[in-house]
C-alpha cells in the first residue's frame, strides 16, 4: 500500500479517494477474519466519504492534508452513531453521540475512517489478549501477540489494511505495538493531542498518537491532530507545531543520552539493536553520553499505582444507568453490581480493585500519595538529564513480539513489558519508537527516542535517520 | 515483608468498587494483587520527604471557558441509548439508601 | 429559646448555593430550571465516556465574590473527584473542591451584632434529580426511581460555617444575612422553596465551659421555618437522650416538615470512603491580583452597609422603621428611597410606602419610576393625597404606570379646596352641637369622631391633617 503522503498527493491530483479505500477494504476483507484487526467495518462510511472528497476535488476545493487518506481507529475514540466498544462487553453495540476531536481533525483534513480496531480492554494491557472480542493476532507472525493495547491500531498498518492509524498510549500503548509490529509509533508531548473523546484508561497518563509505516507519513497524521483543543482543560495552549517540515534536519551536533536504565535487562538481540543505531547516529554527527537515570527503576511500581487509581474512579461510570449493558438487579446497587461484575474482564476488574485499594482510606498516603512523589521525581530526573542531552536513546521493549498464552497468567511478568516506555508517561513527555533491526524469529525491534515535552520534532529528525540506516526508506 | 493486603481488603475493595467475587476469584486477586503490592512497597521505603506530589506533568493554571450556552443533545437518541428508560426519564430499580 | 437545665445548643450551618450562570459548571449546556427532563444535557453532563470537563470562568468569579463578600482569603484552589456510586451522579463521581478550596476562613456579621464564622466556600457540580415512583414518593417505598440530568453540573457554592451558632433565631438570621448577600451580588436567585439554596445544619448540645456534643446533620431544610423548627427540635431530642442516659450517634438525619420532627437517614458507621484524589481532567486554579481586582470591583455594595446608609437617613429609626428599611435592601428598594432622601422628603414616609406598598408588588417595579414615587410621598407628605389616598395612586402606578397627577385626578383625588372643607366641617359642627362642646371643652378624642365624620362626607378625598387644622382654629 502507499503511504499516506502519496495517496493525498494522489487525490489531491485528482485520483478518484475511492482506489485506496477500495484497496483497504480488499486488505482488511483478506485478513481481517485471521488477524481480528476491526471490530467494526465502515465501509459504507468510508465509500461515502471518499465520494465526497472526490466531489471537493471536482469543485476545486482542496479536501486537505489527509486527502482520501483510509485510516484505522483504536475503538477507544468515540464516534458519532458508529460503535464504539473499548473492546468491553459493558459498552457493546453503544453508539457515541459524538466525534472525538481527532476525529473531526482527520475529517476535516481529509482523512477516511475505515472502522474501529481491537485493543486490551479499556486499553490494559499489553498483547490485546484482553479484549472481550478475542485476542489480535501479529500480521507478521500470526502465532504472537501483536503487542498493545493498541494491538489492532498496529496491525491494521502492519497488514497494509491502512497506511496510518490512532492508537493511544498510557504506558506504551502505541510505542510497544509499534515495535513489535516494526512501525513508527509515537506517544506524543501530555496536552499535544486533545484527550477530548478518548475514553479515559488513566488521565493524567493518556495520549492519542500516530502508527504509521513510515516516519513523515507518522509527523503528518500527528501534525494534524495536535494542537490546542478548547475542549480539554489539559491541552496545550500553543498552535500545532510543525512537524513534517524537520524530518529531514537530521542529527548533526545534537547530543543524545545513552541511558542504562533503559537497556538494562533486554534481550540480546535488542540490546545490539540499540547499540547499533547509536553508532549509526554517531556516524550522522551526533554526539553520544552516556548515562544513568537511576528513578526510571521506580516507574514501574509508580504507574501500577496512580493508572489504576485514575481507572477506578474512569470506569465507575460503566454503571448501567445512562448508556451500555445492563444486569438487572432487585436494587439499584445489586443492579450496578452485577452489570460491572458481568460486562468487566479480569484485568479491568484487578486493575479496578488495585486503583480502589490504593485510594482508599489508610493506604493513599503510602501507596498513591507517594507514587505522586515519585512522579516528581522522575520529572526532576528527566531534566536534569536533559540539561546534558538534547534527547535519550533505549530499547521500546526488552523482547521481540511474544507467543500468545505466555504471560497472561502472571500479571507481573506482563507488566514488566512496559519498564521502557511507562517514564515517557509518567513525565508527560515525548517518545517514538521506530523500527531498526532485526531479531529472534526475524521480527523487527523497536529502538525508542525520548524527549522532553514539545520535542516531537527532534525526536522525528533522529528517527528519521535511523529508519534511513535500516533500509526503509 | 508483611503481606500487603488481606483477601477482607480484597472484598471490601470489590464492595467499593461495585464488583462481586466468587470465592476463587478472591482468593486469586488476593495472590495477584499482593504481588503488585509487593512492588509498590519498594516506594514506601523511599524518603520523599519535602517532594511536592505531581498530579499533572506540566504546571497549566486558570484553563476556563466563558459562559456561554452551547447546544445540548437531543434528548430522544440519547435515551434510546440508555439501557431502561420512562417519561423521558431513566430508569433504574429501587434505591436503597440515600445519596450523602 | 432557652433551653432546659442549662443546656446550650451549637450549631454550624452548610449552605449549597446554585449559581446564578447562563451555564453548567463544566460544559455548555443551559442552568434553567423546569425545562423538559434531559433536554438540557450533553456528554459531559451525562458523564459519557471520553467526555471532559471544562470550567466555567463566570462561576469561578461568582465563587470569588461570595468570597470577597463573606471576607475569605481567595486562594489558589484545586478539584478533586468524591467517588461514590449514585444514580443521580452520572461520572459516579462528584468533582468537588477538597482540601484547597477557593475561599477559606471568612466570617458573617449579623444584624444582631454577632459574628459567625466561615470556614469555607467551595465550588462543586451539583447532581441529577430522581423522582421515586411507588406510593410515598420518597426514597423509601419506591420500587423504582426515575433520574432527570438537567441539573447535574450546575454550579454550586457550599458555603461551611464555624461552629457559632447558639441558637435557632441566630441561624434564621445567619441564613437570611447570607440569602441577602447573594441575591445581591448576584450569585444566587436565593430561592430556598426550589432548591436553589439548600441548609444542612449539624447540631449538637452540650453544658457550657465542657466539650461540644456528638453532633447530628440534617437534612432537607427547605425554608427559613424549617431550618428553626428543626434545629429546636433536634436540640430537645438530643437533650432527652442524654438526660435519659443515652448517648448521641453521630448520623445524618432527615427533617419532616409535616411530623415537625427528624429521623435517622444513615449512621457514621455506614459511611463511604470517598477516596478523594486531584481531578486529573482539570488544571488547578491561581487567580492572579488582576483578576481578583476585577471580581472585587465589580461587587456591589453589601446589604449591610446599604441598611447602615439607609438607616442614616432616618432619625432615631425605631425598630419598625429598622424592619422595613431591611424589606427595602432584601427587595432592593433602595433607589425608592434614596430617590424621595434626595428630594429632601419624608424618609420614614419613603420606607414605609417601599416597604409595604412597593413590597407588595415587587413584580410590578418596571413601571413605577423612582421619580414618580418621588412625587407620590411628597403629595402624601404636603396633605394633597391621604394616606389612603397615596397607597390607591401608587397601586395604580405600579399595575398600569402612568404619572401620579393624573391618576389622582382620575380617581377623582383632588384636593378638596379650603373653602369646600371649610364650610363641610361648618355643616358637620352645626349638627353635632354636643361633640363639638366637649371638643372645646378639652376632650381631643373628639377630634376623631370629627375627622371619621368628614371623610364620610367626602368620601375620603379630606386629609386628615387638614381637618384636625380647620378645628384646632375654631375651637
Amino acid at each position: 500500500m502507499k503511504s499516506a503522503l502519496e495517496i493525498a498527493a494522489a487525490v489531491r491530483g485528482g485520483q478518484s479517494a475511492l482506489v485506496a479505500v477500495e484497496e483497504s477494504l480488499t486488505a482488511i476483507r483478506a485478513r481481517n477474519e485471521e488477524l481480528n484487526v476491526f471490530l467494526y467495518v465502515d465501509e459504507d462510511g468510508a465509500r461515502a466519504a471518499a465520494a465526497r472528497i472526490d466531489e471537493q476535488v471536482r469543485r476545486g476545493e482542496d479536501p486537505g492534508l489527509l486527502a482520501g487518506v483510509p485510516i484505522a481507529l483504536k475503538d477507544n475514540l468515540c464516534t458519532t452513531g458508529i460503535p464504539t466498544t473499548c473492546s468491553s462487553k459493558i459498552l457493546e453495540g453503544w453508539k457515541p453521540p459524538y466525534n472525538a476531536t481527532v476525529v473531526d481533525r482527520l475529517v476535516a483534513q481529509g482523512a477516511i475512517s475505515m472502522g474501529k480496531t481491537n485493543l486490551d480492554e479499556f486499553a490494559m494491557g499489553s498483547s490485546t489478549e484482553n479484549s472481550a472480542f478475542g485476542p489480535t493476532r501479529n500480521p507478521l507472525d500470526p502465532a504472537r501477540v501483536p503487542g498493545g493495547s493498541s494491538g489492532g491500531s498496529a496491525a491494521a498498518v502492519a497488514s497494509n489494511m491502512t497506511p496510518v492509524s490512532l492508537g493511544s498510549d498510557t504506558g506504551g500503548s502505541i510505542r510497544q505495538p509499534a515495535a513489535l509490529c516494526g512501525l513508527v509509533g509515537v506517544k506524543p508531548t501530555y496536552g499535544l493531542v486533545s484527550r477530548y473523546g478518548l475514553i479515559a484508561f488513566a488521565s493524567s497518563l493518556d495520549q492519542i498518537g500516530p502508527f504509521a509505516q513510515s516516519v513523515s507519513d507518522a509527523a503528518l497524521l500527528l501534525e494534524v491532530i495536535a494542537g490546542h483543543d478548547p475542549l480539554d482543560s489539559t491541552s496545550l495552549p500553543e498552535p500545532t507545531p510543525s512537524l513534517l517540515a524537520h524530518v529531514a534536519d537530521g542529527v548533526a551536533g545534537k547530543r543524545i543520552g545513552l541511558v542504562r536504565e533503559l537497556v538494562d535487562g533486554a534481550d540480546e538481540d535488542v540490546v545490539r539493536a540499540v547499540n547499533k543505531a547509536v553508532e549509526t547516529l554517531k556516524d550522522a554527527g551526533a554526539t553520544i553520553v552516556e548515562l544513568s537515570i537511576p528513578e526510571l527503576h521506580l516507574g514501574l511500581s509508580a504507574y501500577y499505582l496512580i493508572a489504576p487509581a485514575e481507572a477506578s474512579s474512569n470506569l465507575a461510570r460503566f454503571d448501567g444507568v445512562r448508556f451500555g449493558n445492563r444486569v438487572d438487579g432487585e436494587d439499584v446497587t445489586a443492579m450496578m453490581e452485577a452489570t460491572r461484575t458481568a460486562g468487566f474482564g479480569a484485568e479491568v476488574k484487578r486493575r479496578i480493585m488495585l486503583g480502589t485499594y490504593a485510594l482508599s482510606a489508610g493506604y493513599f498516603d503510602a501507596y498513591y500519595g507517594q507514587a505522586l512523589k515519585v512522579r516528581t521525581r522522575m520529572i526532576e530526573a528527566f531534566a536534569t538529564a536533559y540539561q546534558q542531552v538534547d534527547m535519550i536513546i533505549g530499547a521500546t521493549t526488552p523482547s521481540v513480539a511474544f507467543e500468545f498464552g505466555s504471560k497472561t497468567n502472571d500479571p507481573m511478568a506482563m507488566y514488566l513489558n512496559d519498564v521502557f516506555t511507562i517514564p515517557t508517561n509518567l513525565a508527560g513527555e515525548a517518545a517514538i519508537s521506530v523500527p531498526f533491526g532485526t531479531g529472534e524469529a526475524n521480527l523487527p525491534i523497536g529502538v525508542q527516542l525520548l524527549g522532553p515535552g514539545r520535542s516531537e520534532a527532534r525526536l522525528f529528525a533522529a528517527a528519521r535517520v535511523l529508519e534511513i540506516a535500516d533500509g526503509r526508506a | 515483608m508483611t503481606e500487603p493486603l488481606s483477601r477482607d481488603d480484597v472484598a471490601h475493595v470489590a464492595k467499593l468498587a461495585r464488583l462481586r467475587l466468587t470465592e476463587d476469584e478472591l482468593v486469586r486477586y488476593t495472590e495477584q494483587l499482593g504481588k503488585i503490592l509487593v512492588h509498590a512497597q519498594d516506594l514506601s521505603s523511599l524518603d520523599l520527604h519535602g517532594v511536592a506530589p505531581t498530579a499533572h506533568p506540566f504546571g497549566l493554571v486558570n484553563v476556563v471557558r466563558p459562559d456561554e450556552v452551547r447546544a445540548s443533545l437531543d434528548p430522544a437518541p440519547v435515551l434510546a441509548q440508555a439501557p431502561d428508560v420512562e417519561d423521558g426519564r431513566f430508569a433504574v430499580p429501587r434505591i436503597v439508601g440515600e445519596a450523602p | 429559646m432557652m433551653l432546659p437545665n442549662g443546656w446550650e445548643m451549637v450549631v454550624g450551618l452548610e449552605v449549597h448555593t446554585e449559581l446564578k450562570t447562563k451555564t453548567k459548571l463544566f460544559c455548555g449546556c443551559a442552568n434553567e430550571f423546569g425545562s423538559a427532563p434531559n433536554s438540557q444535557v450533553c456528554p459531559i453532563c451525562l458523564g459519557l465516556p471520553g467526555s471532559m470537563p471544562v470550567l466555567n470562568e463566570r462561576a469561578v468569579e461568582l465563587a470569588m465574590a461570595i468570597g470577597f463578600a463573606l471576607n475569605c482569603t481567595i486562594q489558589d484552589s484545586t478539584f478533586h473527584r468524591k467517588n461514590y456510586f449514585y444514580p443521580d451522579m452520572p461520572k459516579d463521581y462528584q468533582v468537588s473542591q477538597y482540601d484547597l478550596p477557593i475561599n477559606a476562613r471568612g466570617y458573617l456579621d449579623l444584624p444582631d451584632g454577632s459574628r459567625v464564622s466561615i470556614e469555607r466556600a467551595h465550588m462543586e457540580e451539583d447532581t441529577g434529580k430522581t423522582t421515586h415512583l411507588g406510593t410515598s414518593g420518597r426514597i423509601h417505598g419506591a420500587d423504582r426511581s426515575l433520574v432527570d440530568y438537567n441539573r447535574s453540573g450546575v454550579p454550586l457554592v457550599e458555603i461551611v460555617s464555624g461552629p457559632d451558632i447558639r441558637n435557632p433565631q441566630q441561624a434564621r438570621d445567619y441564613v437570611a444575612e447570607l440569602r441577602s448577600i447573594l441575591v445581591a451580588i448576584g450569585a444566587s436567585d436565593g430561592r430556598m422553596e426550589e432548591g436553589s439554596l439548600r441548609v444542612d445544619a449539624n447540631v449538637s448540645v452540650h453544658k457550657p465551659d465542657t466539650p461540644f456534643g456528638t453532633r447530628c446533620e440534617i437534612k432537607n431544610l427547605n425554608s427559613l421555618r424549617s431550618l428553626t423548627r428543626a434545629i429546636e427540635y433536634e436540640a430537645l431530642r438530643q437533650i432527652d437522650v442524654l438526660e435519659d442516659g443515652g448517648s448521641i450517634r453521630q448520623e445524618t438525619r432527615h427533617w419532616d416538615e409535616d411530623r415537625g420532627e427528624t429521623s435517622t437517614l444513615r449512621v457514621k458507621e455506614e459511611a463511604e470512603d470517598y477516596r478523594y484524589f486531584r481531578e486529573p481532567d482539570l488544571v488547578d486554579l491561581a487567580p492572579d491580583q488582576a483578576w481578583k481586582d476585577r471580581v472585587l470591583a465589580g461587587l456591589p455594595k453589601l446589604p449591610a452597609q446599604r441598611r447602615r446608609d439607609l438607616e442614616a437617613l432616618l432619625t432615631n429609626p425605631t425598630d419598625a422603621q429598622r424592619d422595613g428599611v431591611t424589606t427595602v435592601v432584601d427587595l432592593d428598594l433602595d433607589l425608592y428611597v434614596e430617590g424621595v432622601a434626595q428630594a429632601h422628603g419624608d424618609v420614614a414616609l419613603a420606607v414605609a410606602r417601599a416597604a409595604n406598598e412597593l413590597a407588595a408588588a415587587n413584580e410590578k417595579l418596571a413601571n413605577l419610576s423612582v421619580a414618580n414615587f418621588v412625587t407620590t410621598v411628597a403629595m402624601e407628605q404636603s396633605g394633597q393625597l391621604s394616606a389612603t389616598q397615596a397607597k390607591t395612586v401608587l397601586g395604580e402606578l405600579l399595575e398600569k404606570g402612568g404619572d401620579p397627577a393624573s391618576v389622582a385626578k382620575a380617581k377623582g383625588f383632588e384636593q378638596l379646596s379650603t373653602d369646600s372643607l371649610s364650610a363641610t366641617v361648618g355643616e358637620l359642627i352645626t349638627a353635632n352641637p354636643d361633640e363639638w362642646q366637649r371638643f372645646k371643652d378639652g376632650d381631643d378624642k373628639l377630634a376623631q369622631f370629627f375627622i371619621g365624620l368628614v371623610m364620610k362626607a367626602t368620601k375620603g378625598q379630606a386629609n386628615g391633617k387638614a381637618v384636625i387644622a380647620e378645628l384646632q382654629s375654631r375651637r
